[in-house]
């Protein structure tokens, strides 16, 4: 899937992100080979959308994506694992909000 | 992936539990029957015998259209093209199901949708002949489909206002899938048409294939004009001559095919010829 030094043929690779019927944010489902970027559109929403899933794609080259790496993992993200105050949930949160 | 999974779970708060699917996007919901809340009874006064022949010539050409797209499955030049080919076989085939189911309820011998399509003859058939023409070259496929796909949707414009309710909930349902289907035709027809010498001669031979057969989609419905227009504007965009020649005497829709459409239909109708009683 994330394989973008093996082009086939001369077409470039696609993410591709769909938004889903209640869905608040587009999620990344998966990727796809197309000419151009309308084409990436129409081939996303053949491949990604036809059981009903979604109401928005967003389709982007492969390789404009910049990418944390697996180098990167342990600076990255692993300071961040011993500060569960951090998460909200010591808060009470009413019940008509939304979405948290 | 996964993890966005569980963001979005997250995301919809604790009590999404029996909405927790909807949250996913593999998992599409919201789906319609198109015929749901349609009044199915045979409105009094209607000529049920039009109506009738209306419904299995829109069904046949469907039907044809469908097995000659699906045709391309394995054999397309891209696995997302050969999706988007199915994808709108199985539109077709959609739309071929419910007007088949009509035409059985206003024909009068009450057959379902496998009787029509399963144990009719070819020259039972009354769909366009283009519909059954081979699929020749990605670009004949393309073109056949750009036309076919301007004309269908024209028509089912039209029917929206038929005096059938069940027609019209049909092709209301069918002009989306069309409007999509003429979109992805046009543009290949302009990537092809403005492409590479090669894609662009073959583009020229596949209008040169296809035009003989326009005339006859024009006998039932007068789209003519706009269709007209519709190809035009395409064929123009492309750099592509329009699409025009003498017409080949001899309509479908009268029952009058060429030989192209037996073969189709005893691959089609193989299996339910063999085992007529059979389930699946």
């Amino acid at each position: 899937m994330s394989d973008t030094t093996t082009p086939r043929g001369d077409w470039p690779l696609y993410e591709v992100f769909v938004r889903g019927k209640r869905g608040l944010n587009h999620v990344h489902v998966g990727s796809l080979h197309a000419a151009d970027d309308r084409m990436a559109l129409t081939h996303a929403r053949d491949l990604y959308t036809r059981r009903n899933e979604g109401v928005s794609i967003w389709v982007v080259r492969s390789d404009l994506i910049t990418a944390s790496t697996r180098e990167e993992r342990d600076p990255f993200f692993d300071p961040s694992a011993d500060k569960v105050y951090r998460h909200p949930t010591f808060y009470d949160i009413p019940d008509d909000v939304p979405h948290i | 992936m996964s993890d966005d999974h569980v963001y979005l779970s997250l995301a919809q708060g604790p009590d999404a539990g029996a909405d927790e699917g909807d949250a996913r996007w593999a998992f599409g919901t919201g789906f319609e029957d198109p015929l749901h809340g349609v009044d199915t009874a045979v409105p009094a006064g209607l000529d049920t015998a039009a109506l009738a022949a209306r419904c299995l010539a829109l069904a046949d050409d469907a039907l044809v259209s469908a097995q000659r797209l699906t045709e391309w499955t394995t054999r397309a030049p891209e696995l997302e093209e050969e999706v988007a080919l199915a994808n709108i076989a199985l539109d077709l085939l959609g739309q071929a199901r419910l007007l088949y189911a009509r035409c059985g309820q206003t024909d009068g011998t009450g057959r379902g949708e496998d009787a029509y399509a399963y144990f009719r003859d070819a020259a039972d058939f009354r769909n366009v002949r283009l519909a059954e023409l081979p699929n020749g070259d990605f670009a004949f496929t393309i073109v056949r489909l750009l036309v076919l796909s301007s004309w269908r949707l024209a028509e089912l414009q039209r029917l929206t206002a038929s005096p059938d309710p069940v027609l019209a909930a049909v092709a209301a349902k069918g002009i989306k899938e069309l409007a999509y289907h003429r979109q992805y035709a046009a543009e290949w027809a302009l990537r092809l048409g403005d492409g590479t010498e090669e894609s662009h001669r073959r583009m020229r031979a596949a209008l040169d294939a296809v035009a003989p057969y326009l005339d006859e989609l024009f006998a039932a419905c007068d789209v003519r004009e706009e269709v007209t227009a519709v190809l035009a504007q395409v064929t123009e965009a492309a750099g592509l001559p329009p699409l025009e020649g003498a017409a080949l005497p001899g309509a479908g829709r009268e029952g009058t095919h060429t030989a192209h459409l037996a073969p189709l239909l005893a691959e089609l109708q193989s299996v339910a010829r063999a085992h007529p009683e059979a389930a699946w």
